[in-house]
């Protein structure tokens, strides 16, 4: 459908960003990439007074890579995220997640930002940055804050920004160089929505124990997921068989998934299941 | 650009099309695909969906392959773009163009232009790519009557005119 009518307005500095989105009363929304918000625009499950294009902020733009971690810049595009070869080390598993972001023509204009304030549960970027207890900063009419990505995501499209506020950048936490990690994603044609994916990292003791293990899933719930229950099975364990199948079991058991057209929920929670036990797989292989 | 009009008032947009500068007077609401064919009459562009799943509106932007109707012509401003009708000449077929003949890359015609469009961008980016990369990315363009695998053959085909020139007598493509 052709999209509803609107005023569009394209700042030039972040104060003046926000002062656009504050001055609407809520009936303004920011326009970063536009591959979420554009399509929604035509389903008219949004109908904004004014889009506030982000393109021209110089201040979102950028992957930065330091000892502190990773941060992507809000406006960062997949493709940049793609095209980073320092990202191979820096951060992998972020790499392999985006990998499944999306199709072509969409990577090259889809954004980090666009993507964390759009939360769809089946999304990667947000998965990424549950799993990897990422910070999202952003700022607003009162300042600027930081969230955490626990925090951040409220349910499905739905987030703890409030109406005024900007995301800037996403801070991943620094990636050990011998960590252990494994993203594994299943949708009926790659590049469509997951139906179910899992990201899994650990540290490896001295002694061959999994330390710090992080288990995260997307398209299971309402928003991304952490999983304690599966972490609890993977720590101070060798991740060998029994174990990948103990967590296999208690992926499936950790999650409450609904029936919707695309699968029933007995599926996805076997799915899910499947998802935690190639990644890990992948990740002690 | 308006920040309090009624919401209709047309807004001056300078961009680039096919190495020509335009100055169209458009609605922040059009999409960039709605522009190109209605305000420029390009209608090689073609408008499927309406909300970025076929792949039909397939256009470059800066080199980039785009989907134009997840773009409103706004956001073109300053922007290089690049049509079907960009990719093509008066004199003879392109070597995509001919390979996409060659093998029946097309029956009703209706994606073929972002067919076009996106194998272009891919093989000017990637001109060794094999058959996976080349379905991998097109995976994002909608065919209902080919069945993909002659699409696939016809860019796999047109790859070496991508390549730099190495012989004589290898004529590269020119623009597509």
């Amino acid at each position: 459908m052709k999209l509803p009518p609107f005023d569009y307005a394209c700042p030039t500095t972040l104060p003046e960003a926000v002062r656009l989105l504050a001055g609407h009363d809520g009936e303004a929304k920011a326009l970063a990439g536009g591959q979420s918000l554009v399509p929604m625009l035509a389903f008219r499950l949004a109908q904004p007074a004014l889009l506030v294009d982000l393109r021209k902020l110089a201040d979102l733009r950028g992957i930065r890579i330091s000892e502190n971690g990773v941060a992507l810049g809000a406006m960062v595009r997949w493709r940049e995220i793609e095209d980073d070869e320092r990202l191979d080390a820096a951060h992998p598993l972020l790499k392999a997640a985006i990998a499944h972001v999306a199709h072509y023509q969409v990577r090259n204009r889809g954004t980090v930002g666009g993507s964390l304030a759009h939360a769809d549960p089946a999304a990667e970027m947000p998965g990424i940055a549950m799993t990897c207890d990422a910070e999202i900063a952003v700022v607003g009419k009162s300042g600027a804050r930081v969230i955490q990505a626990a925090d951040f995501f409220q349910g499905a499209l739905t987030t703890a920004l409030t109406l005024d506020e900007i995301i800037v950048e996403v801070r991943l936490p620094a990636w050990p160089a011998r960590r252990r990690w494994g993203f594994e994603e299943f949708a009926r044609r790659r590049g469509d929505f997951a139906m179910a994916a899992a990201a899994v990292f650990y540290d490896e003791s001295e002694d061959g124990k999994a330390r710090n293990a992080h288990v995260g899933v997307i398209g299971v719930a309402d928003r991304p997921l952490r999983l304690p229950s599966v972490e609890d099975v993977l720590n101070e364990r060798t991740i060998d068989e029994a174990t990948i199948a103990d967590a296999e079991t208690a992926a499936s058991a950790a999650v409450d998934p609904q029936d919707d057209i695309h699968a029933s929920a007995a599926y996805r929670r076997a799915l899910v299941g499947t998802m935690v036990e190639r990644a890990l797989k992948r990740a002690a292989a | 650009m308006t920040e309090q009009g009624d919401r209709r008032s047309p807004v001056s947009v300078r961009f680039r099309v096919n190495g020509r500068e335009v100055d169209v007077d458009v609605e922040p609401r059009l999409t960039l695909a709605d522009c190109l064919r209605h305000h420029l009459r390009l209608t090689g562009t073609h408008v499927g969906c309406e909300h970025g799943v076929c792949g039909a509106c397939t256009i470059l932007l800066d080199g980039a392959a785009v989907r134009s109707c997840l773009m409103l012509a706004v956001q073109a401003e300053g922007a290089e773009v690049v049509t079907v009708e960009g990719l093509s000449n008066d004199a003879d077929l392109t070597p995509l163009q001919k390979s996409f003949r060659k093998h029946h890359a097309l029956q009703c015609g209706f994606c073929t232009p972002g067919m076009i469009t996106t194998a272009h961008a891919l093989l000017s980016e990637e001109p060794d790519c094999d058959a996976a990369r080349v379905r991998e990315v097109l995976s994002g363009n909608l065919c209902r009557c080919t069945g993909y695998i002659p699409i696939v053959e016809a860019v796999l085909e047109a790859r070496a005119a991508y390549r730099p020139k190495t012989q004589a007598g290898d004529r590269g493509g020119d623009r597509a």
